[in-house]
């Protein structure tokens, strides 16, 4: 008897949240989400990060070190709808100026929030100066792009939405599109309590859905917090490899997060034709830091070809290969670069370099993958043009 | 009577406790003394009898000792042939290093990536390739009656670390001695550091992502002829050290020099710095360039400085013509410097230098800390909260359909029951038709099985 009337209460339960799942698909009208995404507690009225990571310190709460190191300072903190509204702009082409482009048109979940490709193509049709970074993770990072000129997601969001060869909108535009649409109305007053959009909004919105997208269950992770049967015996190896102080990669990609937020000049080639980037140098005009990019995350590098700035290479084993063939072998003459003194001649076998890039493989996690909507309040496609790769 | 029994009682309860929490295995020459750190656990100790050892031993565990066993000169010999890269690298808290030899290894003899509370002692580490000893992101160390010689970069390497104290060391014929690099609160006591191109060096590096080094002690060292060819690796931060440094001082701060004797090394007895002393590496905005109140305390000097930098010997001839060496040279724009007995040196770059009002550092005898840095004690519930949101979440949420059921209708069926609900997570059975099966999440420990079951029967939204 008491068994049928908790079961009772679990199904209405269900029953109620099923409805609600199913309302906004028809387009009429769109909810925010009262529930954090995954990885976060609600607590307060708004989401926190918790992972077990937490449950370790870090040397002066540097978030770098080895493998039960606790994470670097995280932006959470923001309400649920908040986030979810943030997830309808990012895949609304609204945001672009002709309409065309969302931001996932350049970050696909499919893709690891990457394009699959060495150079984006915006919204001229042309390739634009980089390639499109992966977001997992991106809520750990105090310096952005890769050149690490933005220093808060909010500053770097404005990047893309305003370049001419990127999303090619104005703020304008984009102020006036959105509150010309009743929906986004309805949805910045619920999340923001205004019912007039500001561009600060808008970023603040873009800047908790990224912020949401968190990647810290990995097989590597496994391992991290004491299960070593999680990884198999090649790719102990190649951690091992990967931590040595002949490969170094760990001195520069520093688990827990696989970056040490630092900005270095390593001396990766361009691809054919293309000039040489001079990447921070390019920013501050100090001679040192040509050449210089912010050290990317490795976490679900796997997904994420092509690799580098420039997506010079087009696998792993040749982006992890560009470490052992001399220092400065691919600086063009006449360049005078500070190569960063981790860049050297560790001589890796074969073997050596087959194992780092298994290694490499284990540090995928996508678990925590949001959905993506059916519908976006503007009525657009969601995505807008889609990158080949994705479903 | 009574007491006697009890007491008896107590200490028979302990030393079996003791026997069961402290196990030693033994490994013998032809074994793997990995195999050894695989089936430890924490608290053993790994005795390594004579031998030689031709492996990479890596610790991802906590409290872990590996401790050689000479026996009659014979030592146990972890040999790199050149092909491997490092011989010991540990992760955990809480490592012993102890009674090794170490030679010819790629990368380094012994290198911790964030272990706290480390030991590094009695080992004898030769050509081992870039660092003999290395602990980096580390608090609470302590590295002593080591003997180095023939590294590439630095003998001894303390970096982006705190509380260290370097005791009773001999480093010799590497490039680099001791450096003490990005750290905080470390001291340098009693080596014999001798026949490198420099021998003690405290400094920071630009763009790392810890950024400062202050509160040194170098006391008490022997810092002799080191006057070695410089054979760093190209690029390397310490091939730009010049041969015949004795005791180098690069932009850190707070840094005490007492009672060493520094004698005939050619170039400097001690420098001391700024940041743009170094080229060839990005110059990094967030690294402050100047080392600031360096106190020189009494030390025996002489001989050094042959052949200075030639600034420095123009102006040593400017003051003091003829003069053929010079002691100590500072060449940065540091501030709040002194110095005890200046006119007992020659020296360069001191003009501003007050008269230190301490005399001594006698009363610091370490910086390693009086209780080890706690292996942080998580309270059980925060345990299950972290695991609930940071792993389950991905599949459950509290009261919608996700991957899995819903967290309520878990609460439902398990309610008063988190050992059951801890067991089935360890090895999930297929239960509905309509779910696809739950994968073990056998890899979370034990006890962090059962705290999450707790929380996530009371998880309340
Ligand atoms: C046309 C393709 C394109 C579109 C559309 C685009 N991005 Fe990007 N994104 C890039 C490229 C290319 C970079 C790297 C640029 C650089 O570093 O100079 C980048 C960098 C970033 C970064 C920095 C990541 C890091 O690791 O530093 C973030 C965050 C980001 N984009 C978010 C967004 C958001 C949010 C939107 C939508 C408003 C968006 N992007 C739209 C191509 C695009
Ligand atoms: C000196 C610091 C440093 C070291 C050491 C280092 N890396 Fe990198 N890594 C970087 C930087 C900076 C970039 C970006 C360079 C660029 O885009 O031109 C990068 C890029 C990469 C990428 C491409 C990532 C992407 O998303 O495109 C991979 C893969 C990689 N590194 C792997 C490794 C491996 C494996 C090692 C060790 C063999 C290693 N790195 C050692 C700094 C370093
Ligand atoms: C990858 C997705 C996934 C993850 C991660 C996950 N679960 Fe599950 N869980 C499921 C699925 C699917 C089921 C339903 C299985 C079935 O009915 O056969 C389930 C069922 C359960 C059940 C019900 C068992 C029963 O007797 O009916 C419990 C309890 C449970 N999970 C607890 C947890 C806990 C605690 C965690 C985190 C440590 C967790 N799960 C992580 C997918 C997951």
């Amino acid at each position: 008897m008491i068994r049928r009337a908790v079961c009772l209460v679990v199904l209405c339960a269900l029953a109620a949240f099923c409805l609600q799942a199913a309302e906004p698909v028809s387009g009429q009208r769109f909810t925010l989400s009262t529930h954090c995404p995954p990885g976060f507690e609600l607590a307060r009225g708004s989401c926190f990060l918790r992972s077990l990571y937490q449950l370790y310190d870090s040397l002066r709460g540097a978030g770098v070190g080895g493998l039960k190191t606790g994470l670097a300072e995280v932006r959470d903190g923001f309400t649920p709808q908040q986030i979810d509204l943030g997830r309808y702009l990012f895949f609304d082409p609204l945001l672009s100026g002709d309409g065309s482009l969302s931001c996932a048109s350049c970050h696909h979940p499919d893709l690891g929030f990457s394009d699959g490709r060495g150079r984006s193509i915006g919204v001229t049709g042309d390739p634009v100066d980089r390639s499109a970074p992966s977001l997992w993770n991106v809520a750990f990072l105090k310096r952005l792009f890769w050149d690490g000129r933005a220093h808060s997601l909010e500053e770097q969001v404005t990047g893309p939405l305003y370049a001419p060869d990127e999303m090619g909108n104005t703020e304008r535009r984009l102020l006036t599109d959105l509150n010309a649409n009743e929906t986004y109305r309805r949805l910045f007053e619920e999340a923001f309590g205004q019912n007039v959009i500001t561009a600060n909004a808008v970023y603040t919105a873009l800047t908790a859905f990224e912020a949401s997208l968190i990647s810290l269950n990995s097989r590597y992770d496994r391992y991290a917090h004491g299960y070593h049967e999680a990884l198999s015996a090649d790719e102990i190896a190649g951690l091992n490899v990967f931590r040595s102080f002949v490969a170094r990669c760990a001195e520069c990609h520093t688990p827990p997060l696989f970056t040490n937020q630092e900005m270095a000049v390593i001396g990766t080639p361009e691809p054919e034709g293309l000039p040489f980037d001079k990447g921070e140098g390019a920013l501050t005009g100090d001679p040192t830091q040509r050449g210089a990019f912010r050290v990317p995350t490795l976490r679900n590098v796997a997904n994420t070809a092509p690799y580098m700035h420039s997506g010079r290479f087009a696998d792993l084993r040749d982006a992890v290969k560009f470490y052992t063939q001399g220092r400065g072998h691919a600086v063009a003459e006449g360049e005078r670069l500070s190569l960063h003194w981790h860049i050297w001649e560790p001589d890796l076998s074969e073997r050596e370099l087959d194992l780092l890039v298994s290694f490499l493989h284990t540090l995928t996690d996508e678990t925590f993958r949001p959905p993506m909507p059916d519908a976006v309040p503007s009525g657009l496609e969601p995505v807008g043009v889609v990158p080949s790769g994705a479903r | 009577m009574m007491g006697i029994s009890t007491g008896t009682l107590l200490l028979v309860a302990l030393l079996a406790v003791h026997a069961v929490m402290a196990g030693e295995l033994v490994v013998k020459a032809g074994e793997s003394i990995q195999d050894a750190v695989s089936a430890a656990k924490s608290g053993d100790t790994i005795l390594i009898e004579p031998g030689t050892y031709k492996e990479t031993v890596y610790i991802d565990k906590n409290n872990i000792s590996l401790r050689g066993v000479v026996v009659s000169g014979n030592w146990p010999t972890l040999e790199g042939e050149k092909i491997r890269n490092d011989a010991v690298l540990y992760s955990g808290s809480g490592i012993t290093i102890e009674n090794l030899k170490i030679v010819n290894y790629k990368g380094n003899g012994i290198m911790g990536q964030a272990g706290n509370n480390f030991v590094i002692r009695n080992n004898w580490i030769i050509d081992a390739g870039v660092y003999g000893i290395f602990p980096e992101f580390g608090k609470n160390g302590l590295i002593e009656h080591n003997v180095l010689s023939g590294i590439e970069d630095a003998a001894i390497y303390v970096g982006m670390c705190d509380n260290v104290d370097v005791l009773h060391n001999e480093v010799f014929d590497s490039v680099a001695g001791i450096e003490i690099e990005n750290t905080r609160h470390s001291i340098v006591d009693g080596n014999y550091v001798h026949d490198n191109t420099g021998g003690i060096l405290a400094f920071i590096t630009p763009g790392l992502p810890i950024k400062t080094n202050y509160d040194v002690i170098i006391r008490n060292n022997f810092v002799v002829n080191n006057n070695h060819e410089n054979f760093a690796i190209p690029g390397s931060i310490v091939s730009y050290v010049a041969k015949g440094t004795g005791i180098t001082i690069m932009a850190a701060d707070d840094v005490v020099v007492e009672n060493n004797i520094i004698t005939n090394n050619e170039y400097i007895g001690i420098g001391i710095a700024g940041l743009e002393f170094i080229a060839g590496v990005r110059s990094d905005p967030e690294s402050e360039p100047n080392p600031d109140r360096v106190k020189i305390l009494n030390n025996l000097m002489w001989g050094n400085g042959e052949n200075a930098l030639p600034e420095v010997k123009a102006a040593v001839q400017a003051m003091m013509p003829g003069e053929r060496y010079v002691d100590i040279a500072d060449i940065s724009k540091g501030t709040g410097s002194c110095i005890l007995e200046k006119d007992r040196y020659v020296s360069v770059g001191l003009d501003r230098y007050s008269t230190c009002k301490m005399t001594s550092t006698a009363d610091t005898l370490t910086y390693t800390l009086p209780e080890p840095v706690e292996i942080r004690e998580i309270a059980a519930d925060e345990k299950g909260k972290a695991a609930y949101y940071g792993i389950c979440a991905g599949c459950h949420a509290y009261s919608v359909k996700m991957i899995g059921p819903p967290t309520m209708a878990i609460q439902a069926m398990y309610q008063g029951r988190p050992e059951a609900l801890a067991a089935y997570i360890a090895a999930p059975s297929k239960v509905r038709e309509d779910y696809p099966e739950m994968p073990p999440q056998n890899y979370i420990s034990e006890d962090v099985r059962l705290a999450v079951a707790q929380f996530m029967l009371q998880v309340e939204k």
